[in-house]
């Protein structure tokens, strides 16, 4: 396999990367963000779950008097938008602040 | 007592396929009692429509399908929104459409915790696996995996793990198609799964990735417009309110209020999570989703094509749940659609069909053969990309790294994966026969399962742990594996439905829990008790592959063309 990472070039690159702050930055703001957004997710998820499995009448409460819909209906519509959202959240960040970061670091590298 | 386990066999009744979006005809112990209907020509006419379209497409892509990169990955060259409508189209199957609506028919609320829960699985997929994966990887997940560990046991692993997915899942899929086809068409199950068979064959085979892409699109396409038509057609009736929508929901329902709320469906919370991390995790770990990956240009389409992904995912679910509370409302109430034996809400050819009769009652012979065709289209399109991705498991893993030691050429390389996907297409109508009259619900806990258990421990730590090693990864992988199989086969769904004992020997539906667990902890403890030479060689590549993975420095760019 000829890829880049053979070339001694690319070995400078690697090189230059690791030892750029800028790098250290990236990584630990991205890596941040990413385990927080998951964490966001996964309570948000087994929460639901956990109210279903423990105390599921409550999803059953009407929203008030003399009306049919439940609780439940905005709340499980919620997580999926919740998660349609947080996904939008975190492409529009990596895709710009942290992109915008690694591409100096790229440009700096060469 | 109604236990998870008896409330899934009541939904696997009655809601059938919606267990699983994708595997889920497998599940749909429902169509397996299909009647054959007389024969729909309005369907048959709108299929063979789409059929001589994709073939079209086909003759296109095949003309641009000249290297390993465009056969594998369409060379790179889908966009984000493009990657995010075929991942949809994966993802939105014939099953999740008609088995999740049909599980709203049948009990209201709890098609939608079924709903949520195959979606929450495409954040964490975002902001853990999309980019590294992209950066790492060239055609196969395996790639990944094998990219500072040995490569020959590490590629025999995943390329076991990704082929026992594809294969159940394949059977699924044959059955649900020959099921879906007699009830549908009216044409004989024999007949239905070789058209299935020998269609996917031509799109792979001549249009490779291209192909297999633009087919799910297309059909994507289709299937949110269709589904978009009818959730419409139903809310027009009720002002556009959901309050009244519901109030006549209620009013017509023979379990009235219950709907409203969470029924039996998840009552043991085991089961509950053990479903939870089989989606999640399991979704994150099939071949076919994560080979799309790489037709992207780099890691920011592939953020992109989540986004867009989970969008229309989410968006999908959110009118299958309309359509559902549509059918009771609107097709229960009529005679016409009501099984004159059963009577009750059962509606003919099963509740399967609640949104193909609800696609009738808002728009008429025309548009119930519309949806019939769609359906077709939906069941060929995931089949399609499932056979790609063990056609690559096959030649990209086994038989060029594997086998050849890296010494294939690519014309070898892609000749081989033609023959696999042959192979694979005559063994998937061979089992679609084999299965036909067996209970196939297993198949959706085993193929989720095996992701999440092999496959997605293998490559979360591959991309995050540097301290992972050849033998924890396979050892740790391989009991995962191992478990999740094992406690299927003893799980009530094979051991009892299946094999006919008394009573299972394990008591859960999903061995997730137990299994996803165990892979990661086995992994780790057989990575650091490895001392070997080639261990430390593997913890110090891990330096060098984290600056590829984090700024996709050296990743494999779309082709050059």
């Amino acid at each position: 396999m000829k890829s880049p990472a053979q070339t001694a070039q690319h070995l400078a690159s690697v090189d230059h990367i690791r030892n750029n702050p800028k790098f250290a930055e990236l990584v630990r703001k991205r890596t941040t963000f990413a385990w927080t957004l998951s964490i966001i997710i996964l309570v948000i998820y087994y929460g639901f779950i956990a109210v279903i499995a423990f105390d599921k009448a409550w999803l059953g409460t009407p929203l008030g008097a003399g009306i049919v819909t439940t609780i439940g209906f905005p709340i499980g519509v919620g997580v999926i938008l919740a998660a349609i959202i947080l996904t939008g959240v975190y492409v529009y960040r990596a895709n710009g602040e942290f992109d915008e970061i690694n591409r100096q670091i790229i440009e700096e590298s060469r | 007592m109604k236990t998870i386990k008896t409330a899934f066999a009541s939904m696997l009744a009655t809601g059938g396929v919606a267990l699983m979006s994708t595997a889920a005809l497998a599940a749909g112990a429902d169509l397996g009692g299909a009647e054959k209907q007389p024969t729909n020509w309005h369907a048959i006419v709108m299929f063979v429509i789409f059929v001589g379209m994709t073939l079209g497409i086909t003759y296109w892509a095949a003309k641009r399908t000249k290297t390993a990169a465009d056969f594998y990955a369409a060379g790179g060259g889908i966009t984000g929104f493009q990657n995010g409508l075929a991942i949809a189209g994966d993802y939105m199957s014939a099953a999740s459409f008609l088995g999740i609506s049909a599980l709203v028919y049948g009990s209201g609320y709890d098609g939608l915790i079924f709903s949520v829960g195959w979606l929450v699985g495409w954040p964490i997929i975002l902001f853990l696996i999309a980019e590294r994966l992209r950066n790492l990887g060239k055609y196969t997940f395996a790639d990944v995996a094998s990219y500072r560990l040995a490569r020959m046991p590490v590629r025999t692993f995943a390329a076991t793990g990704s082929l026992i997915v594809v294969i159940f899942y394949l059977i699924g899929q044959m059955v649900g198609a020959g099921q879906l086809i007699k009830l549908l068409f009216g044409m004989d199950y024999i007949y239905a799964v070789m058209i299935v068979g020998a269609l996917m064959m031509v799109y792979v085979t001549f249009g490779g990735m291209v192909a297999t892409t633009w087919v799910q699109i297309i059909k994507a396409g289709l299937l949110l417009c269709g589904a978009t038509f009818i959730a419409f057609g139903v809310m027009s009736k009720f002002g556009f309110s959901f309050e009244a929508l519901f109030v006549k929901a209620v009013e017509v329902h023979p379990k009235h209020g219950a709907i409203m709320a969470p029924g039996a469906l998840v009552s043991n919370p085991v089961d509950a999570i053990s479903l939870g991390m089989a989606l999640m995790f399991g979704t994150a770990g099939l071949p076919h989703i994560l080979m799309r990956f790489f037709t992207v240009p780099d890691a920011k389409e592939a953020r992109k094509s989540v986004f867009y992904a989970t969008g229309f995912i989410g968006y999908f679910y959110i009118l299958t749940f309309i359509i559902g509370f549509g059918a009771i409302t609107l097709v229960a109430t009529n005679p016409e659609y009501i099984d004159a034996v059963k009577g009750g809400m059962n509606l003919k050819g099963g509740n399967n069909m609640a949104a193909v009769w609800l696609a009738h009652a808002i728009g008429g012979d025309m548009f119930l053969g519309f949806i019939s065709a769609v359906a077709f289209a939906t069941i060929l399109a995931v089949v399609s990309g499932l056979t790609l991705a063990g056609a690559s498991a096959i030649s990209h893993d086994l038989y060029a790294s594997v086998i050849m030691h890296g010494q294939a050429t690519e014309g070898k390389e892609v000749t081989v994966s033609k023959i696999a996907s042959i192979c694979l297409g005559v063994i998937a109508v061979l089992l679609g026969l084999i299965f036909e009259k067996q209970n196939v619900a297993f198949i959706v806990a085993l193929t989720f399962s095996v992701a999440a258990s092999a496959n997605f421990p293998v490559l979360v730590l591959s991309m995050f742990w540097g301290g992972l090693t050849t033998r924890g990864a396979v050892i740790g992988g391989s009991i995962g594996l191992l478990m999740s199989v094992i406690m299927v086969v003893l799980s009530k769904a094979v051991w009892v439905q299946s094999f006919g004992f008394q009573a299972e020997i394990f008591p859960y539906a999903y061995p997730a829990l137990f299994s996803v667990p165990a892979a990661f902890f086995f992994s780790w403890l057989f990575s650091i008790l490895d001392n070997s030479p080639r261990a430390a060689q593997e913890r110090a590549a891990f330096e060098a592959q984290a600056i590829r993975s984090e700024t996709g420095l050296g990743a494999e760019g779309a082709a050059a063309h």
